[in-house]
């Protein structure tokens, strides 16, 4: 039986930004119990006269290691432009969690893995790449990563990185808006990319699914109708405000 | 009251009095489910309330849509921070279906297609706080949304309305469900904010 998930101090050691609107912020909890790949936390601001605002952010790190979240920016958002606009390190946030026992992946498990990200999305999937990567684990994984453009891509140069010093490990781009030089026409995630580009159901891989709500629904979809027993397929979707 | 934030302003929103603490308000309808969204055909469709003595009450498509049915508006609540307001629903009060059953149980577990769970006490399903919807806006659900019919209990976090709900069982000791087994709050009161176990 798990204690109440009590609040936490945290500081910003360090920041960076992976796209134009997208921030990892570097968190130091000294007391962090740890968290699973694709866990979240939720954060607290508060203001000078009181008022406080709360949201959950996936954590995008492995453990043991560090507590590092990213953050898209949100045009209309109370938080997130905060978060990756104005905070700097040695500010201090308070957060809880980890939160969320589904949408893990456990380097336990034998299984391939289909990850399957729309734009920030990608967040917990590369906490799992990255634990992954850590645990040095036999397990084939396959990233479909959804992206409007490639400066849209988080993580872009570490992908690379890990796809060529990993032969376990496969990463797939689709661009929506703006393909680069050879990538083909823009176009949306459909049955054609997952189908060459996942895993077959024969295979029997753990899929996660993480992106916007009408993405989540449409790879879900195409993945029960490829035959995926729905059992092993995990969604997270973000969206509405 | 916690660390101050340097430089957090909020958005200042007006405090409005059908928002619980933590809550922002959101207009357009966010889904949240953890797998994939089942699609059941409505002559597939059915409802049981199954008692703890093993009594099966159960009730297909026609059955159900023939039951009185009410149109409410309530405000919804998701522990994921959103909350909507005077949102408008045609359903069978749980009132209604539970009129014919007998059990000394206490506790519910709602059960999906889809293999999702939820315990809910007995008493937070009846006397007007709770139905079985199938119409959101006045349209049919939609299967996102938890179509064709959804468990609908407004005072409650919106994970204890069920989607895809196709049948209660009574249990005599309140049980944790699918999210509450991952560490979510047994009972889930928004006013509370009543999130994770120990809130």
């Amino acid at each position: 039986m798990k204690n109440r998930i009590s609040w936490r101090v945290a500081t910003v050691s360090s920041a960076r930004w992976e796209t134009a609107s997208a921030r990892t912020l570097v968190l130091d909890v000294p007391d962090w119990p740890g968290h699973l790949p694709g866990q979240h936390i939720d954060v607290r601001l508060t203001a000078e006269d009181g008022y406080s605002a709360q949201r959950s952010y996936s954590i995008a790190s492995a453990w043991p290691g560090s507590l590092e979240i990213t953050v898209q920016r949100l045009a209309d958002g109370e938080v997130s432009p905060y978060l990756t606009d104005e905070v700097q390190p040695g500010d201090q946030i308070e957060l809880r969690g980890p939160v969320g026992g589904w949408f893990v992946w456990r380097s336990s498990s034998p299984a391939p893995v289909l990850l399957i990200a729309g734009g920030s999305g990608v967040v917990p999937l590369m906490s799992m790449i990255r634990a992954r990567g850590d645990a040095r684990g036999r397990q084939p994984f396959r990233l479909i990563y959804s992206v409007r453009t490639p400066e849209d891509a988080a993580y872009a140069d570490e992908l690379r990185r890990r796809v060529r010093d990993d032969p376990g490990l496969d990463v797939h781009f689709v661009y929506t808006r703006k393909a680069p030089e050879g990538a083909g026409t823009p176009k949306r995630i459909d049955v054609a990319a997952i189908n060459s580009h996942g895993w077959p159901p024969d295979f029997q891989p753990d899929c996660y699914v993480c992106g916007p709500t009408g993405f989540v629904e449409t790879a879900a979809d195409i993945l029960v109708a490829l035959g995926h027993d729905p059992k092993r397929i995990r969604t997270e979707r973000f969206g509405g405000a | 009251m916690g660390i101050i934030s340097r430089g957090f302003g909020g958005r200042r929103r007006e405090s409005l009095p059908g928002l619980p603490p933590g809550q922002y308000l959101t207009h357009d309808f966010p889904v949240l489910s953890a797998g994939p969204t089942p699609r059941i055909p409505l002559d597939k469709w059915k409802f049981t309330i199954a008692t703890e003595t093993g009594e099966k009450h159960t009730w297909d498509w026609k059955e159900f849509t023939a039951l009185p049915a009410e149109e409410f508006t309530v405000d919804i609540h998701c522990v994921t921070k959103w909350s909507k307001l005077g949102t408008t629903w045609k359903g069978v009060a749980l009132d209604t279906l539970f009129e014919d059953v007998e059990s000394a149980a206490d506790y519910t577990m709602a059960h999906s297609y889809g293999g999702y769970t939820t315990n809910v006490p007995l008493d937070d399903l009846l006397d007007g706080k709770a139905w079985l919807v199938y119409e959101f806006d006045g349209e049919p659900l939609h299967p996102e949304h938890g179509g064709p019919v959804r468990l609908l209990v407004p005072h409650l976090y919106f994970w204890k309305s069920a989607k895809w709900v196709n049948g209660l069982q009574m249990i005599n000791d309140d049980e944790p469900g699918f999210w509450e087994a991952g560490g979510y709050h047994m009972y889930g009161d928004p006013w509370r904010e009543q999130r994770y176990q120990g809130d």
